[in-house]
């Protein structure tokens, strides 16, 4: 079933014309309640009434995550926060986070972009969806629940954690469909299985799996496992959070509500438009957001974009699946993570040395991360308990920064890899 | 009364110890009693050496963070009761251990122990009062 069949099926002129009416809009709206665009603007000398058509955009400079970070919290906001109803937050490169703001409509437009990702994943108002994304200032669990609340599913907001407990909860409900992350719920088939649980014990028939990419793999034994069909979405929390786009049954590449968000593909070096097929960095353009507008976003995600009609029917320009990154952000279990942030605790922290490395691990298909410190201290080896109280502070204050448990390896000084370049901090051995 | 101690921190990677060993090997340092903890992650080489100060130096060359610290060494006869005669003097007196090891030495019939104690001279105090005999140089044992 296609959700919005007026939209996701436009021809393509008139979705350009669409697209342009609302280009022209938002740039203005930015322009005049937004410090920051009137600057970026008058740097370049650069009017709203200089975008005519839909390639002019090009003329418009770019929006990074540190851009969203200097104006923190609300400086990018382009109404009163009497408007806003909502705040969600997201990763930024070092200590504070990324925020962004919903106005009413906002949430109506996230929720009706949902709404055609959870049709096109095949679920429909019959559904009883289990959603097992956390809930809180990520978008994840929230920006699913409103969705598949608007196509008339029986949610069930059960939050991330305590598999055990999920198990149950999807068997006695008899959950039809499970919204995560595929590494958990590829985790929480092992525990189904210690459990004594089969497919046949439970109704599942969909997944609909966000907040980090999958390899086809892994996508065959996750159906396989729980005999049911994955669709992938993506979406990031600077443009609105998932819903910027989703795949069909198809699963070939993911529809993206480009009524909403405009996407093109860079050279992330040169910062030139390539052609549909070309592989890039995917920026994106808000066209409605009231909150929060934000233009030609640098995600920093690379992908390419297909033009052609899906055979489901719609028209939507579709992204092939998240490449890789531009930059050394790391996912793990669905949240953002930069060895920046790490940083940013380590670096003048007592008894330890500047130098870090990162491991990241998948354990069970969970990803596990090993921040590795250098002991510099001596002094500190005549207790035990002051150096767990030592590990134990690391991990704490690791935790408040990346929200999710890191562990933490005291190793000899100077025997963390000293580089003449760039430091190789992170390795990935998922 | 106090016998100095080196403190080595090893990183869980095979062949951490062997190259101490080494260390002390090359430059004729003889150990004279050593203990190790570990934990899933490291380990806390303790150690007793004729000669503190370059062992200390040279272990540190190598980049290993060392530490010396001053621990009680005391002196018994080697046989049973000993040790509960010690420590119950420690522990009326209210002293905690934060870690002990115990070795025997070149004399005939004696054991040490060594004990670091959250007060030192608190414990040295209470077992020179009840006649147990506390080390003053390597010399003794």
């Amino acid at each position: 079933m296609i959700w919005n069949k007026k939209i996701e099926t436009l021809e393509r002129t008139a979705m350009q014309e669409l697209q342009l009416e609302r280009l022209k809009s938002i740039v203005a709206t930015a322009y005049e309640n937004v410090p920051f665009y009137k600057q970026q603007f008058d740097k370049v000398g650069l009017k709203p009434k200089h975008i005519v058509s839909l390639k002019d955009i090009e003329k418009i400079p770019f929006t990074t995550k540190e851009d969203l970070r200097d104006n923190y919290p609300y400086d990018l906001f382009a109404v009163p926060m009497k408007k806003i109803v909502r705040i969600h937050a997201s990763s930024g490169t070092t200590g504070k986070p990324i925020v962004v703001g919903y106005t009413r409509k906002d949430l109506d437009n996230w929720s009706e972009s949902v709404a055609r990702i959870v049709c096109a994943s095949g679920a429909n108002d019959e559904d009883i969806a289990q959603i097992v994304f956390g809930y809180g200032l990520f978008t994840g669990g929230f920006g699913l629940h409103y969705g598949l609340e608007k196509v008339g599913a029986t949610v069930i907001p059960a939050s991330s954690g305590n598999s055990e407990r999920q198990i149950m909860l999807m068997e006695d409900f008899g959950a039809t469909v499970i919204v995560g992350t595929p590494s958990y719920v590829l985790y929480l088939s092992e525990i189904a299985a210690e459990m004594g649980k089969s497919v046949s014990d439970f109704q599942l028939r969909i997944g609909l799996f966000g907040g980090e990419g999958h390899t086809p793999e892994m996508r065959r034994e996750i159906e396989k496992r729980w005999g049911i069909l994955v669709t992938e979405n993506y979406g990031l929390s600077e443009i609105v959070g998932p819903g910027v786009s989703g795949e069909c049954t198809v699963q070939n590449g993911m529809h993206i509500n480009e009524d909403h968000y405009y996407p093109e593909i860079i050279n992330s070096k040169t910062g030139e438009t390539l052609e549909y097929g070309e592989k890039g960095e995917i920026i994106f353009t808000t066209l409605t957001k009231e909150g929060i507008p934000i233009l030609r976003y640098r995600t920093k995600d690379i992908t390419y974009l297909m033009e052609e009609k899906c055979e489901c029917g719609r028209t939507t320009v579709r992204m092939k699946k998240v490449f890789g990154r531009t930059d050394d952000m790391l996912i793990i279990r669905g949240v953002n993570v930069f060895p920046s942030q790490i940083e940013s605790v380590l670096v003048g922290m007592q008894h330890i040395s500047p130098h870090y490395q990162i491991i990241v691990t998948k354990h069970n298909y969970m990803d596990a991360i090993e921040v590795q410190v250098e002991l510099e201290d001596a002094t500190l080896l005549e207790s035990f308990s002051d150096l767990e109280n030592l590990e134990h502070e690391i991990r704490h204050k690791l935790k408040t920064v990346l929200q999710i448990d890191a562990k933490v390896r005291l190793v000899e000084p100077k025997t963390i890899e000293r580089s003449t370049g760039k430091a190789k901090r992170v390795i990935d051995l998922r | 009364m106090l016998i100095n101690q080196i403190s080595i921190f090893l990183g869980n990677t095979p062949g951490r110890l062997a190259t101490v060993a080494e260390v002390l090997a090359e430059n004729n340092v003889d150990i004279r009693a050593l203990c190790i903890a570990d934990t899933t992650d490291f380990g806390i080489l303790r150690i007793i050496v004729d000669n503190t100060d370059l062992a200390f130096e040279k272990l540190k060359e190598k980049g290993f963070a060392v530490n010396i610290t001053s621990v009680i060494t005391v002196s018994m006869s080697d046989k049973p009761g000993s040790m509960a005669n010690c420590l119950t003097v420690l522990k009326d007196a209210g002293v905690a251990i934060e870690y002990l090891y115990a070795f025997t030495g070149r004399k005939k019939e004696r054991a040490f122990i060594v004990i670091k104690a959250d007060n030192n001279e608190k414990a040295i105090e209470s077992l020179k009062n009840r006649d147990i005999s506390v080390i003053k140089s390597l010399e003794e044992i």
